[in-house]
């Protein structure tokens, strides 16, 4: 689903209660009784995350740089108003260098802006316009509004710039490590789990949770920034994949047999038997459905809010080891052994799309934050970046020296893929292009080959899973800087989470919803309004928003005959007939005009032949 | 009642028997028989009038049908006089008695009076009260249409309306005892003492609360009604000015003028007396005045003169030629000044005139046609044949003259066209001379000038004639020319086509070929040359070998998506390489592909897919309805089928649905199907003021939620249409409170004026 950036809603530390007595409060202009409280003043320090990556800019003079360049003339500017021009300049008379509201960018503004004006509208009434302006003005203000509180999201993205004509992909993990703070220093680390065979991981939507299962039973959850264990079982059985519902308070594990769920205490909840042999998990956060493809070759959802298969939809296309979801849509990609990806919603029973991207089988899917961009890798070595906007090619293709198993992007697009015991990732331009596969950003090497990717959201940490164990990787700039204190904060206590997830559960999207293009929702169905229409004329018998005939004006003076109003009456008929006429004329014109082929361009010479 | 019509009838009689009395008159030596019995008839009519006119029901007098020549004191009968009675009549033997004046002018008022229009009944003048009433109370209650509107407009309504006005009051008013107690407060209060700015009572001086409440609203509306008059009286002045202005009536424009003139003599003579220096020149002034009306000839077929000239022209020659003169004298001041070329071709007298009319396009064909372009002749001509169809006769000569003054100016191309154009022109200037001649002459022949204009075009007919013959036959030509020249640049097109077309059956069999046209027409977006993997090439031509040579377009796609999926991709650089292949690497990689392309040798995942594609195209497409039933009509039977014409005929087609999404991507299924689930979410009823489903999904684009919006802005979204006050009264609302000054009682001064009506009226409605 689409969400707008928010501006950030930390949720400051909770103050100890107990200190609460009431302090008369104090003034600055008081005297200052405790010197110390002085030194202080600023309030709590934020929760710093691992941005110290880059090195330290002054922020303020990027921004002021910013707010004077916009030049835009289209954002208006409501002048203030004022009775009288001489209080424009206070009691001491001085100017304000800085008149209005203070100017917002217009790139800014735009990203907000949703009706799509470039689409022609028909010719419409003056009531209708008016409702049309009214409508756009409130766009407007919306989005200068938003754009406005842009500047609450004072967090910037990290990045890895290597000295003039340094490769970054030749940085290493221990260079960066060496590099950054203490605190980020610690999110680089290594589980070294030999025992139970290669992992698969996923990280909670809040980024905070870790969950890895080994595929010879091993399921343990942890809080991976305070290396807190929240449980550790076997389960005795072959672990396909593992991963969070909507909180961190739930965990679906595919095993061997059956789709298990477990809380964060390790306790069994559900065995689900009408998911068996499940090989890929997906949680769709909006929906509270989850997406199970099996090795029988049915994909099938489960709503976890009420326990209930919503849907089971047989791919036709054999054993179904390949699934990711857009984060967009909340369409299930299905990678299939005959080189297609299919695109499924619960809704239908065949799939929505289907594409061919390989010769061979697809090894791996992966699709951006955004809905924009999908990654497949083949079994053919190649990995292609196809566009999901409506056209389906790709943009970009390389062969891989050994095909991709593994891929995932970042919250930001970055992409990664495991080949064998090598992670690569690919960097694009900004945060709405491809990654560009010319050079990768990073490489890495693990100790095993990599079985599962993930990037940590809200962190700039890949977490790998292999054969060796859990491998926590930094990568800057890969995730979101700024996150929603209200929809996945990292920081919230188990009472915000509660609340939270009451409103998550109102706010519950129903699976049938989940289609191509969810902006669709927002259109009117025109065949169901054509149809209501078309019975509405059978049930009346006549076309009630038909077009009344001309009826000529009654005249004085003995100008009113009716020869002469049939005359009148004609004159109108003739002259809509005659639009009509033209009118098909034009576009038979405009069609011949398609058809001919340009041939080659007359040439000034052409005039000598005769 | 009764009495009215009784008086009204009676006075119509009495008039009427006036009217009558003069051709009465005439009439009765004739046929004084009938006369008297009319006279009678009326008579008796006139009495029973009388009679009844008291109202009472009198007794009825003994009626004498038969002739008497007895008098009878009670019915006074005219049969005697043999005259008809008027009212006059009855008074004549009154007239000398003074006494009976008074009657006498009371009848003669009854008679000037006029009859009085019988009152309407009750309906009709309640009919008119009402529409009257309606009127007004339109009228009256129109003035809110503004309010009405404003409010309906309103995003927001606060009720109740009345809003008590936010006491602006100095914050040392609010507060006792307050004092300046921060820095900054500190520092702006010493400013303030410093600049001797009011601080604490009246925060505003008197002037500024003055200029403040500078006018209110009384003033301001004063001023505006003002205005309104000023405006007013000036438009009115101005029309009146515009109307005197149109007025076409010599005789008015001479009066006014009169009217002035005498009004200024006056005002010059009471200045004489006055004021002598100023009336001198005053007096120049009028001399100037008639020295420029002079000067100007304004009026020179309206003087005196030249109006007795014009009577004499009938008869006198000398008085003719005066008058002529005097109006070519005239033109030539009036006229425009011409253009020298023109004016250099103007050689006629009288037909200067005319010349003017003739239309440039004849002296710019002519200029073209005899200018050195040949690349312009074929147009020209063209355009000469079409004026010459136009040319009126009168205009021919002129045209003739162009010939003539262009004739020796150069010598022209030896066309053919031009050839006869010479001949024609100078046999045209031959006459041309011929007619100067005989215009010199002072008896100008019209019989001559007729024959030898109508010679002229009927030579200048045949010359068109043949002109356009030349043209048609060169145009043909042309034609041919242009079709040669088309088809020889067409034959290279189908001699490359023909190739195609011929090789088409064998032409995949070989990949190399295929490959060729796959490059040929190959992605635009596809910057890096794609060619085939060779070792699958052998393999895979068998299975690429289509049915048919018509299937042209699936061809097509699979040529594209061979290029789309076999072309090699540059590898990508990767520093660490995975360490198993690190060890062998060739051999493994090389071991892979030969692994791979074993696995994939048998099943080809192009074909597949494309076969799927076409299944599911198939699948979507409306399906055609065969009503046919066997057996109508013809015999029927097993192994018996329908006619082909009876299957067409009962064949319905189904319309072809829009294109699919996924007509022009290879590579892509997109599914047509509907998603019934989500449509039952969408809006399927457009809402009122919208008539296209666009615009109304334009006003639905943006969310509103919380989720996608800032609080402030979240809360703008959704404020209520209507807000109000817990606890407060609402009342209605008033004319006070829009800005309106008009009491409530004169708001509806007809409804007050006779409430009864109308509460009757609304009874009647609640009946209904």
């Amino acid at each position: 689903m689409e969400t707008a950036p928010k501006p950030g809603k930390d949720v400051p530390p909770k103050k100890d209660k107990l200190q609460t007595k009431r302090k008369k409060p104090r003034r600055y202009w008081e005297e200052e009784t405790v010197p110390t409280t002085a030194g202080a003043s600023p309030g709590p320090p934020r929760n710093k995350k691992n941005r110290e990556l880059r090195p330290q800019r002054p922020k303020n003079a990027h921004i002021l740089k910013k707010s004077r360049i916009s030049k835009k003339p289209q954002v208006p500017k409501k002048p203030r108003e004022w009775k009288n021009p001489e209080s424009q300049s206070g009691l001491s008379g001085a100017q304000d260098p800085f008149p209005g509201p203070a100017p917002v960018p217009v790139e800014v503004v735009q990203k907000f802006c949703r009706i799509d004006k470039s689409r022609k509208l028909p010719h419409s009434k003056a009531k209708t316009r008016s409702r049309l302006e009214v409508a756009e003005a409130e766009e407007e203000e919306t989005s200068i509004k938003a754009a406005r509180s842009e500047l609450l999201l004072a967090e910037e993205p990290g990045f890895l710039e290597g000295e003039d004509g340094e490769d970054t992909a030749k940085i290493c993990q221990a260079d960066i490590v060496e590099a950054v703070d203490i605190a980020s220093a610690a999110k680089h680390f290594d589980l070294n789990l030999r025992q139970f065979g290669p992992y698969r991981l996923n990280y909670s939507r809040t980024g905070r949770h870790l969950a890895f299962g080994g595929r010879r039973g091993h399921v343990a959850a942890l809080d991976w920034v305070t290396k807190k264990l929240m449980c550790e079982i076997n389960v005795m059985e072959a672990v396909r994949d593992i991963r969070f519902l909507h909180s961190e308070a739930l965990l679906a594990v595919a095993q061997n047999r059956w789709l298990h769920i477990y809380d964060n205490q390790g306790i069994e909840l559900h065995c689900i038997r009408r998911c068996d042999r499940v090989t890929r998990l997906e949680f769709l956060p909006f929906h509270f459905l989850l997406a199970t493809a099996s090795e029988t070759g049915f994909l099938t959802y489960l709503d976890v809010s009420v326990g209930k298969i919503v849907a089971a939809l047989n791919a036709r296309a054999g054993r179904l080891d390949v699934m990711s979801q857009n984060p967009y849509n909340a369409v299930i990609h299905l990678g299939h052994s005959n080189g297609t990806v299919s695109l499924w919603s619960p809704a239908m029973k065949e799939p929505l799309a289907k594409i061919l991207c390989h010769r061979g089988g697809v090894r791996a899917v992966a699709v951006d934050s955004t809905g924009t961009y999908m990654a497949t890798s083949g079994l053919d070595h190649q990995l292609k970046i196809f566009d999901l906007r409506g056209t389906y090619q790709p943009l970009s293709t390389r062969t891989l020296p050994h095909g991709a198993g593994h891929l995932a992007f970042s919250q930001r697009g970055l992409l990664v893929a495991g080949m064998g015991d090598v992670v690569n990732i690919w960097a694009g331009q900004g945060k709405a292009s491809p990654p560009s596969l010319e050079q990768p950003y990073l490489t890495h090497r693990l100790s095993g080959p990599v079985h599962g990717l993930q990037f940590c959201p809200f962190e700039d940490v890949l977490g790998v899973g292999h054969t060796g164990g859990i491998t926590s990787m930094l990568v800057p700039g890969a995730s979101e800087p700024n996150f929603d204190g209200l929809e996945s904060n990292p920081y919230r206590s188990r009472k915000q989470r509660q609340e939270w997830e009451v409103k998550a559960l109102l706010e519950k999207v129903p699976a049938e919803l989940i289609c191509l293009d969810p902006r669709a929702l927002a259109e009117v169905d025109v065949i169901s309004l054509e149809q209501g229409k078309k019975e509405q004329i059978e049930r009346l018998g006549y076309d009630p928003q038909a077009k009344a005939p001309f009826q000529p004006k009654p005249k004085q003076k003995g100008r009113s005959s009716t020869a002469s109003l049939v005359k009148r009456k004609r004159k109108v008929m003739d002259e809509e007939h005659r639009d009509k006429v033209r009118q098909s004329l034009q576009q038979q014109h405009h069609k011949e005009a398609k058809a001919k082929p340009t041939g080659a361009r007359p040439s000034a010479l052409d005039r000598f032949v005769r | 009642m009764t009495a009215n019509r009784l008086a009204e009838s009676l006075l119509a009689l009495s008039q009427q028997e006036e009217l009558a009395d003069l051709p009465k008159d005439y009439l009765l030596s004739e046929s004084e028989d009938e006369g008297d019995n009319d006279g009678e008839r009326k008579h008796q009519k006139l009495l029973e009038a009388i009679s009844s006119l008291d109202g009472k029901n009198r007794r009825k007098l003994a009626e004498r049908s038969e002739a008497s020549l007895k008098v009878s004191e009670f019915s006074v009968s005219s049969e005697g006089s043999g005259e008809k009675l008027v009212l006059a009549d009855l008074l004549e033997p009154v007239k000398t008695s003074s006494s009976l004046a008074t009657v006498k002018k009371q009848l003669s008022r009854v008679k000037s009076k006029k009859t009085v229009e019988l009152p309407l009944n009750k309906e009709e003048i309640e009919r008119i009260h009402r529409e009257v009433a309606f009127n007004k109370t339109a009228q009256v209650l129109s003035k809110w249409d503004p309010v009405v509107l404003k409010n309906r407009q309103a995003e927001q309504l606060v009720f109740p309306l009345e809003k008590e006005e936010p006491a602006i009051a100095p914050i040392e008013h609010v507060l006792s005892g307050w004092k300046a107690r921060t820095p900054l407060e500190q520092e702006i209060f010493n400013l303030l003492h410093k600049n001797k700015q009011p601080v604490t009572d009246p925060l505003l001086t008197p002037v500024e609360k003055a200029s403040l409440r500078a006018m209110s609203l009384e003033e301001a509306k004063m001023r505006r009604a003002e205005l309104q008059r000023a405006r007013a009286l000036q438009s009115y002045y101005e029309a009146k000015a515009r109307r005197e202005k149109k007025i076409k009536s010599k005789k008015y424009h001479k009066v006014v003028k009169k009217g002035k003139a005498k009004k200024a003599l006056k005002e010059f003579e009471q200045l004489q007396k006055v004021n002598p220096t100023v009336a001198l020149e005053e007096m120049e002034k009028i001399e100037n005045a008639r020295m420029m009306e002079r000067m100007s000839l304004k009026h020179q077929n309206s003087g005196k003169w030249a109006k007795s000239k014009a009577i004499m022209a009938k008869y006198d020659l000398e008085a003719r030629q005066a008058m002529q003169e005097q109006l070519s004298k005239n033109k030539e001041l009036t006229q425009k000044l011409q253009v020298a070329s023109e004016s250099e071709e103007e050689e006629g007298g009288t037909e200067d005139v005319e010349e003017l009319l003739v239309p440039d396009v004849v002296n710019e064909v002519q200029m073209n046609a005899d200018g050195p372009n040949p690349w312009m002749l074929r147009s020209c001509t063209s355009d000469t044949k079409e004026a010459a169809t136009q040319e009126d006769p009168e205009q021919l000569p002129e045209l003739a003259a162009h010939e003539v003054s262009a004739s020796g100016a150069e010598e022209r191309p030896v066309a053919e066209e031009e050839i006869l154009l010479r001949e024609f022109e100078e046999r045209q200037s031959l006459r041309k001379r011929s007619e100067l001649n005989q215009d010199a002459e002072p008896a100008s022949s019209q019989e001559t000038k007729d024959s030898s204009s109508q010679e002229v075009l009927s030579e200048l007919r045949a010359l068109s004639q043949k002109l356009k013959e030349k043209h048609q036959s060169r145009k043909q030509k042309a034609s041919s020319e242009g079709t040669v020249p088309q088809v020889q640049r067409e034959e290279p097109a189908p001699e490359e086509e023909e190739p195609l077309l011929l090789q088409r059956p064998e032409r995949v069999q070989t990949l190399e070929e295929l490959e060729e046209l796959g490059k040929e027409d190959c992605f635009q977006n596809k910057e890096l040359p794609r060619p085939l993997l060779e070792g699958q090439q052998s393999e895979r031509t068998p299975n690429n070998r289509p049915d048919a040579p018509k299937e042209k377009k699936e061809k097509e796609q699979l040529i594209n998506l061979q290029n789309f999926l076999t072309t090699q991709s540059p590898s990508v650089r990767s520093l660490a390489v995975p360490t198993i292949i690190e060890e062998l690497e060739d051999e493994e990689e090389r071991n892979h592909r030969q692994m791979i392309k074993e696995a994939f040798a048998g099943d080809d995942v192009i074909r597949d897919f494309l076969k799927e594609k076409r299944e599911a195209v198939e699948a979507s497409k409306p399906k055609d309805v065969d009503l046919t039933l066997p057996g109508w009509g013809e015999w029927g039977g097993v192994g018996l089928k329908p006619s082909a014409k009876k299957r067409r005929q009962f064949l319905i087609k189904a319309p072809e649905g829009p294109p699919r999404k996924d007509k022009n991507l290879p590579n892509v299924i997109i599914s047509e199907k509907r998603n019934i689930h989500a449509a039952a979410h969408q809006v399927q009823v457009l809402p009122y003021p919208f008539t296209h489903h666009r615009q109304f999904e334009r006003t639905i684009q943006t969310p509103i939620g919380s989720t996608w919006n800032t609080q402030r802005a979240f809360q703008k979204l959704t404020t209520p249409k209507v807000v109000t006050k817990p606890g407060h009264i609402i009342k209605p609302i008033k004319a006070e409170d829009v800005g309106y000054q008009s009491s409530s009682r004169s708001d509806l001064p007809v409804i007050q004026r006779n409430p009864k009506r109308i509460t009757t009226r609304h009874n009647k409605e609640e009946k209904l």
